[in-house]
């Protein structure tokens, strides 16, 4: 089936073509912005950091992804991330194990999930307004937990999961793709990705073809919380702090965008992971090519903004009839 | 049947108008009966004057989401506008005037500029007005990082303005704030302009077979609300005496919030201006009760503002089931 392989591949062109563009553009201004160095048999330079500062935002993206692929989003995100830091910090502050401490993190992740999922779901409440009430409440939650304290974490075990090595390579980053890979397995090589798209496409017919939409529905803010709760634990194993006023700030702008640059479209239907995690790296490296341009990091969000809504405005349809339109006329003259 | 369906959508508006004004007056009798003073006139006025920009925010927040969208820029633009008047008046030695109309200019043209991105590319809202955060909060940045302070002597007057008898005395920016709620639920429930928006917000199809002017409609609600947003930024510089990018950072929220607590349906097509007057004072009535109340730490706020956005969503949500029914 020519026609649908081509379909299926020219959606990840783009988020590359732009990534490799701003490589090129960095490179251009400074030669040595690739290249690699290895202290200690561990691998440092601007590419791994881009890797490591970037798995945070790609591993909320990635739960991201499957709530817009359900028609949905997750403004939650950000706060969930402020909340599993604090969950961390109260737990190994008082001597609890590393890995009860991971699952007491994740497990308020999934606790913030269902309670999206539930008003979403069943009670069928517009995405954007469920979630936005954790979005609110989430971070009142998390200066709760932790008394308004920015409280330090010194617990070497926990800095590992965001600032460690394997083999030479950095492991978050590791951590996050191995996820994408499970992920990817676990919804396209099953009929999940399937159902996922199916409700996002078209919810009543879904609904009609035998499907159990709320489950699916569910099932994406489920993911998303823990995806987002995972990263709390990233972002505050980073800083070696729980800071509740700014942690997960902003982050679930940057997944929005690196889900709809990965190509995935907001009104569902279809998810592309793979272009997610293009899309989560292309902010990270666009946020540190400002850095390295001298562009304070206030002003930062312009380029990003102005960058979105190009996307956006590419991907509408009457962009791509109005270019189709100008393509036909070329070549009739 | 078509007299049924619209008392019952009548019954339905007043009821949730009736809810509000419920939570108002218990919210209001529990600070009173905690804090003697929320019983004097000052406190009551200073509900108006301390959430004077964040009121005016909310009115033209109301607006959009009447015709089913969401404006998320508004705290941006109210930083964004603070700062570029302040830096027109103390850096360029404009007119406060000019420069006020300046600034008014500018968050209108943004607000068009998105509002014609949704209408003319079909693009989400919430994401185009999210660009427009990002953009407008960068852009009030670039201007300058530091706070400015305006020392023009029309600021000073304004300052010291006060209108009202010997116990009720009322501040230019609550003033202000009291003729914007005129204003805006004159345009909203008075006026061709509101009644297009409520219908668009009820069925976009609907409203195109009817011939109204939507993409009219829906570009000017943008530059409305991004124009109340500027003026919001423009009140933000009297109650501060100053511009600084960083101002409303997150009021988008609390606008949205507001809007709900006032019982409109966020899917648009149904809601009332005096439901979002009620919003202003539940939320102001919280802040200062918290404030008034050294023991409740700010988060508490937070947590009981989603809670209220909670309750006031699964009240709609049964409301809606229960006219669906009685229609269906």
């Amino acid at each position: 089936m020519p026609p649908e392989q081509k379909r299926n591949l020219s959606p990840l062109v783009w988020p590359l073509a732009g990534l490799c563009a701003l490589v090129l553009i960095n490179v251009a201004f400074d030669p040595a912005f690739l290249s690699l160095s290895s202290i200690d048999g561990k691998l440092y330079g601007t590419p791994i950091d881009i890797l490591t500062q970037g798995s945070r935002t790609m591993l909320v993206a990635l739960g991201m992804t499957l709530v817009i692929a359900t028609g949905g989003v997750d403004l939650s995100v950000g706060s969930v991330v402020a909340i599993a830091g604090a969950v961390c910090a109260m737990l190994l502050q008082t001597g609890h194990s590393l890995a009860l401490t991971l699952a007491a993190a994740v497990g308020a992740g999934l606790l913030a999930g269902s309670i999206n999922g539930a008003l979403v779901a069943w009670i069928g409440v517009q995405p954007i307004v469920a979630t936005l009430i954790l979005m609110v409440a989430g971070r009142g939650v998390a200066q709760l937990i932790v008394e308004g304290q920015v409280v330090v974490i010194s617990n070497p075990a926990f800095d590992f999961v965001a600032n460690g090595f394997v083999v030479g390579l950095p492991f978050a980053p590791l951590l996050v793709f191995a996820l994408y890979g499970l992920a990817h397995c676990g919804l396209r090589h099953t009929s999940l990705g399937l159902f996922v798209e199916a409700v996002g496409d078209n919810e009543t017919a879904s609904r009609f073809a035998g499907l159990a939409a709320t489950k699916v529905k569910g099932f994406a803010y489920l993911f998303c919380g823990a995806c987002a709760g995972l990263a709390g634990v990233m972002v505050a194993a980073n800083i070696k702090a729980a800071d509740s006023y700014r942690a997960g700030e902003n982050m679930e702008l940057d997944a929005i965008f690196a889900v709809v640059v990965g190509g995935t479209a907001l009104t569902g239907g279809r998810f592309l992971l793979f272009g997610t995690a293009i899309g989560a790296l292309l902010i990270q490296t666009l946020t540190s090519t400002m850095y390295n341009l001298g562009v304070p990091p206030a002003v930062a969000p312009v380029p990003k903004a102005l960058l979105i809504v190009m996307v956006a405005w590419l991907q509408s349809e009457r962009t791509s009839r109005w270019l189709r339109g100008l393509v036909k006329r070329k070549a009739a003259a | 049947m078509n007299a049924r369906v619209s008392f019952l959508r009548g019954w339905q508006r007043n009821r949730s108008l009736a809810a509000t004004a419920v939570v108002f007056v218990v919210l209001y009798g529990v600070a009173a009966s905690l804090h003697e003073a929320f019983l004097t006139p000052p406190v009551f006025v200073s509900l108006l004057t301390d959430n004077a920009f964040l009121g005016i925010a909310a009115l033209g927040a109301t607006l959009v989401i009447f015709s089913g969208g969401i404006d998320l820029s508004v705290g941006a633009v109210i930083g964004f506008t603070s700062i570029f008047v302040a830096t027109l008046i103390e850096r360029h030695a404009v007119p406060p005037l000019l420069a006020w109309v300046i600034g008014l200019g500018a968050g209108t043209v943004l607000g068009g500029v998105m509002g014609w991105l949704i209408h003319h590319f079909k693009l989400p809202p919430f994401l185009v007005t999210l660009a427009g955060m990002f953009f407008a909060r960068g852009l009030g940045f670039w201007i300058g990082t530091e706070s400015i302070g305006i020392n023009s002597p029309l600021y000073a007057r304004i300052a010291s303005f006060e209108l009202g008898t010997s116990s009720w005395v009322f501040p230019a920016n609550a003033l202000i704030l009291l003729g914007a709620m005129g204003l805006v639920y004159l345009l909203a429930h008075h006026s061709r302009f509101g009644r297009n928006l409520l219908a668009i917000g009820g069925s976009e199809h609907s409203a195109l077979l009817m011939g109204l002017p939507i993409g009219a409609t829906k570009i000017a609600v943008y530059a409305l609300s991004s124009f109340c947003a500027a003026s919001a930024g423009i009140v933000a510089t009297f109650y501060t005496g100053s511009g600084n990018p960083s101002m409303g950072v997150g009021l988008e929220l609390d606008a949205i919030a507001i809007v709900v607590i006032g019982g409109t349906l966020l899917s648009g097509g149904r809601g009332h201006i005096l439901g979002t007057v009620l919003g202003i004072l539940v939320f102001g009535t919280l802040q200062a009760a918290i404030l008034f109340d050294g023991r409740l730490s700010s988060w508490w706020m937070r947590i009981v503002v989603g809670g209220l956005i909670l309750v006031f969503i699964l009240l709609q949500r049964l409301v809606l089931r229960h006219v669906a029914q009685r229609v269906g």
